[in-house]
């Protein structure tokens, strides 16, 4: 026999099952005004300093079929790369959003400000998805396809070079860009762990 | 310890594998490739912090929360409530829990639930709170139904609570289920049985807590929720953000 640890294990993760809409965005789910708005519902506020960018995107099953129920969180610093919370950050920057694929086409889309390069990464926006069938939530990132992306940590560990890709957004026209997720499939997206 | 510094690295084993024939829809919806496994970076480090302003009486009781105490919701009243602690043990104060439910029926108000039980018109099914400075929370509620879904030929949902918590770090963020003590269906459920340790299922089960409850008005469950906690050491030195 050894000491016991003092350290506890983490709560299992269950899925967010289909109606994760009721409990996270309700006023999106139709439940009328429980709350006076939904969380996370602007990842910005007027005035947030930096470029104003539109994310859109699709999320595909391994049938390439476009699903309806994922939602979604983002987390980002702001254009000088300090996040909420931190000294000196922008008060118009959130960086929190929830967002959810559209019930009728499946398309998602995130507002904000295109982020800064924070602690020696290029500039990125945290992913966390959760629907029906993903029994743990997935961390992913959105990179930009027009950015300085050399030398960032996370990047630069992806072995496969072409997958490097699948992390970026493309650019679609002024301040707009094109992200779309693939679970499963040739152009499957990386997924993190950190 | 402040609460700062990188965070322990998941632990996988204790959570269900992504892919579980059983649970049919994980089938097309779980990556097939490995997971890049990382340390965590001022990005997972940071998370979005809610004040208090947020949060309004009646949020955590969803007997009220939908009619705004016009009229309670139906069913058997009961009170849920725990701890938010991480993986070092110590609490997590101020963090945002929130729970989603069917109602006493099994229905889910949810224009995707076409189950036929009725909707109850003073339940909407949603509730949120902040833990306090020693990282407890509770909720008032309905027990929820067990309901039919569609998976293989007769697979229903035990009764259960999900919950959603953020703790203060992107990277603990959490979605898992509340079960109830002594409920047959648990053992049946693909879902329940994605998780594959069966101490880590047990530990969403919630027992019934007497001593929590109160005489000629509720029952109460207790439901404890442990998230990744950060790395505790004298020894800490790292380049900054990796």
């Amino acid at each position: 026999m050894v000491q016991p640890l003092d350290t506890l294990r983490e709560t299992a993760s269950q899925t967010s099952g289909p109606y994760v809409h009721i409990g996270c965005i309700p006023t999106f789910a139709g439940l009328g005004p429980v709350y006076p708005e939904d969380l996370g519902r602007y990842a910005i506020e007027d005035g947030a300093k930096g470029q104003i960018v539109t994310i859109t995107g699709s999320i595909y099953d391994g049938a390439g079929w476009a699903f309806r129920d994922a939602m979604f969180e983002s987390w980002q610093c702001d254009a000088a790369g300090v996040f909420p919370g931190q000294d000196g950050a922008d008060p118009n920057v959130n960086g929190f959003c929830r967002f959810a694929a559209d019930g009728e086409t499946g398309e998602f889309t995130l507002r904000t400000v295109k982020p800064g390069r924070a602690g020696g990464q290029a500039p990125h926006i945290a992913l966390w998805i959760v629907a029906r069938g993903i029994n743990t939530g997935l961390q992913t990132r959105i990179y930009f396809e027009d950015e300085d992306n050399d030398g960032d940590p996370v990047l630069s560990r992806i072995e496969q070079r072409h997958r490097i890709d699948t992390l970026m957004a493309k650019k679609t026209g002024d301040g707009a860009y094109r992200f779309d997720i693939h679970l499963q499939g040739a152009g499957e997206t990386v997924f993190l762990d950190m | 310890m402040s609460d700062h510094g990188r965070l322990i690295p998941r632990d996988r084993t204790a959570h269900p594998a992504q892919y579980d024939p059983d649970y049919k829809t994980a089938v097309t919806r779980s990556p097939n490739l490995p997971l890049l496994s990382l340390p965590s970076t001022v990005t997972e480090e940071t998370g979005p912090v809610f004040g208090h302003d947020l949060i309004r009486p009646l949020d955590n009781n969803l007997i009220l929360n939908f009619t705004k105490d016009e009229g309670p919701a139906i069913g058997e009243r009961i009170r849920v409530h725990g701890r938010v602690v991480d993986e070092n043990g110590r609490a997590v104060p101020n963090t945002l829990v929130e729970i989603w439910q069917a109602n006493a029926g099994g229905r889910y108000r949810h224009v995707k639930d076409t189950y036929f039980a009725p909707l109850d018109p003073n339940f909407g099914g949603c509730g949120r709170t902040l833990t306090d400075e020693a990282g407890h929370y509770e909720f008032m509620t309905i027990r929820p139904g067990a309901y039919p879904w569609p998976n293989r030929g007769n697979d229903w949902r035990p009764m259960h609570i999900h919950f959603s918590i953020f703790g203060h770090a992107f990277g603990q963020r959490l979605i898992s289920q509340m079960y109830f003590e002594g409920d047959p269906l648990i053992a049946r459920c693909p879902i329940a049985k994605t998780i594959k340790d069966r101490s880590q299922l047990d530990r969403l089960v919630a027992p019934l807590d007497m001593g929590g409850s109160k005489p000629m008005d509720y029952l109460a469950y207790k439901f404890d929720i442990v998230l990744r906690g950060r790395r505790q050491t004298m020894f800490e030195n790292r380049p900054e953000g990796l």
